[in-house]
């Protein structure tokens, strides 16, 4: 028999706010967290823009071994992990009498590798980079670091799938339970922010340069788009089986009913209607509902012409008119890559539970696929029952989910 | 260089480095216990003394050390090697 799949905490650290209660506020008022970094204009970046969020001092909170093997997205991810775990109600006692595991999307660690190779060539030795570095520089960074942390025993590998990393993570942890194979696991995707983590990607002109007003930048959707806006951070979602789940008394969040994925088998880049339209539909049919019962659609759309025009014909083909509201939280956050899939679920699940709907913001004049869409340009107090999350990534991978709110029953 | 002007340059870094209470160390303590290494931390020990006194540190040279005194005196050692070489 499967197991139904719930959600039991969530944790977020971004660039709209470093905890639950502060995201929620930022989602509800369509707050951006876009700066323009001077320093990237000095580097040698087309494009200044990016999304900002602090380094969290861990000092005191975790002690030097686990400090110094942690790379900026990893501290990221040990505080949306935390709070999520908090959430959920699991605490270390628990932990250590469970087999709970870890999948968590990332997809780069171009600081740790940057810095130490700096430091050889420097120094002309090896050793000089440390004992640190190595377990910050390797993809799996996050989930080798956190599985010591919270000593893990359970399923623990990285996903590394480009801008729907976080998102596949999830998927991957619902299929992992949904078949038995574990109570529960801790997903979730870190970004890093860094000067050195998205030279190579502003290289392909990709991001928005309108720089003169970084709160207008991300447009996704717009008619006047001109390119995303990197960003970073971290997002946790705590997934169980619905028996662990009501066995040690937790709150439940809400159910995930279905994992949709594709890949364009296409070009690296350039995006397709069909892939992600075949993730869509494969969801759907997994979840066993029609698609009137979808009330909200959270975007993929990272505010890139071809990208968003193509995700736009998708959800058309695929939901007609008139669809669920949709609306691309990458307007306010920018785009959070590796951590997108799983943050754009935790800010989702935040409406769910609020009884809203995050504008998207910067969605001035609609194009001809955007405007068969219902994309909301503010917020909108409403009930969400049931949501579905798209992220799509470079190599055409694909993935949505489906998460449904929890009634009992 | 002598042995207490040694352990009056490497006392700070290895309280700032190990993050060890400045008291729980004295020449005749145990240096592997008191600053609670583990093999990675001897990696940072050689990269705190490489980086303070400039010469290189062979690896396996810490774990015979057993106490501060004797690391002091393994540090000196090369310093005063160091210096001699220079002055030659």
């Amino acid at each position: 028999m499967l197991n139904r799949v719930v959600i039991t905490g969530i944790g977020i650290y971004s660039c709209i706010g470093k905890n639950l209660a502060e995201t929620t506020q930022s989602l509800y008022q369509g707050k951006s967290g876009i700066i323009l970094d001077e320093e990237r204009k000095k580097y040698g970046y087309r494009s200044g823009l990016t999304g900002f969020v602090d380094r969290p001092n861990l000092k005191g909170v975790l002690d030097r071994r686990s400090r110094i093997m942690l790379p900026e997205q990893g501290e990221f991810a040990f505080v949306s992990t935390d709070e999520a775990l908090k959430v959920a109600g699991i605490d270390q006692d628990f932990i250590d009498k469970s087999s709970i595991g870890i999948l968590f999307g990332n997809d780069s660690s171009a600081q740790a590798v940057i810095s130490a190779n700096d430091i050889i060539r420097e120094k002309g030795d090896t050793v000089m980079v440390g004992s640190g570095s190595v377990f910050q520089t390797m993809n799996s960074t996050v989930t080798m670091n956190l599985s010591t942390i919270f000593r893990l025993k359970g399923i623990n590998f990285t996903v590394s799938a480009a801008c729907s990393s976080g998102s596949h993570s999830i998927g991957l942890g619902y299929m992992f339970i949904k078949h038995g194979y574990q109570d529960c696991i801790i997903c979730g995707g870190a970004q890093e922010i860094n000067l050195y983590s998205m030279g190579n990607f502003d290289a392909l002109g990709a991001f928005s340069i309108r720089e003169d007003a970084p709160f207008k930048a991300s447009r996704p959707f717009d008619r006047d788009r001109d390119g995303l806006v990197p960003s970073g951070g971290a997002a946790t979602v705590i997934l169980e089986s619905l028996d662990h789940a009501l066995r040690r008394g937790a709150t439940i969040l809400g159910e995930v009913i279905g994992y949709g994925f594709s890949s364009n088998g296409a070009h690296i880049s350039n995006p397709t209607v069909d892939g992600p339209q075949k993730a869509l539909e494969m969801a759907i049919e997994q979840s066993e509902i029609g698609v009137k019962e979808i009330d909200y659609i959270n975007a993929h759309a990272t505010s890139t012409p071809a990208g968003d025009a193509s995700e736009a014909k998708a959800i058309f083909n695929v939901f007609g008119q008139p669809g669920p509201y949709v609306s691309s939280t990458k307007s306010m956050t920018g785009h959070e890559c590796w951590m997108a899939g799983a943050s754009e679920i935790v800010y989702s699940m935040l409406m769910m539970q609020n009884g809203f709907i995050a504008p998207n913001i910067n969605f001035d004049n609609p194009d001809e696929d955007s405007a068969k869409l219902n994309i909301l340009a503010e917020t909108k107090e409403t009930k969400i029952d049931c949501f579905l999350s798209n992220s799509f990534g470079f190599g055409g991978t694909n993935s949505s989910l489906i998460i449904k709110k929890w009634e009992n029953k | 260089m002598t042995q207490i002007e040694i352990a009056e340059k490497i006392i700070p870094f290895l309280v700032e480095e190990f993050e060890i209470e400045r008291e729980l160390i004295s020449p005749e303590a145990n240096l592997r216990d008191t600053l609670q290494l583990d093999s990675l931390d001897y990696v940072d020990l050689v990269v705190v003394i490489e980086s303070n006194f400039g010469f290189k540190v062979k690896q396996g040279d810490f774990q015979n050390l057993a106490t501060f005194e004797d690391f002091y005196g393994y540090v000196q050692g090369k310093v005063n090697a160091q210096d001699e070489a220079s002055n030659n």
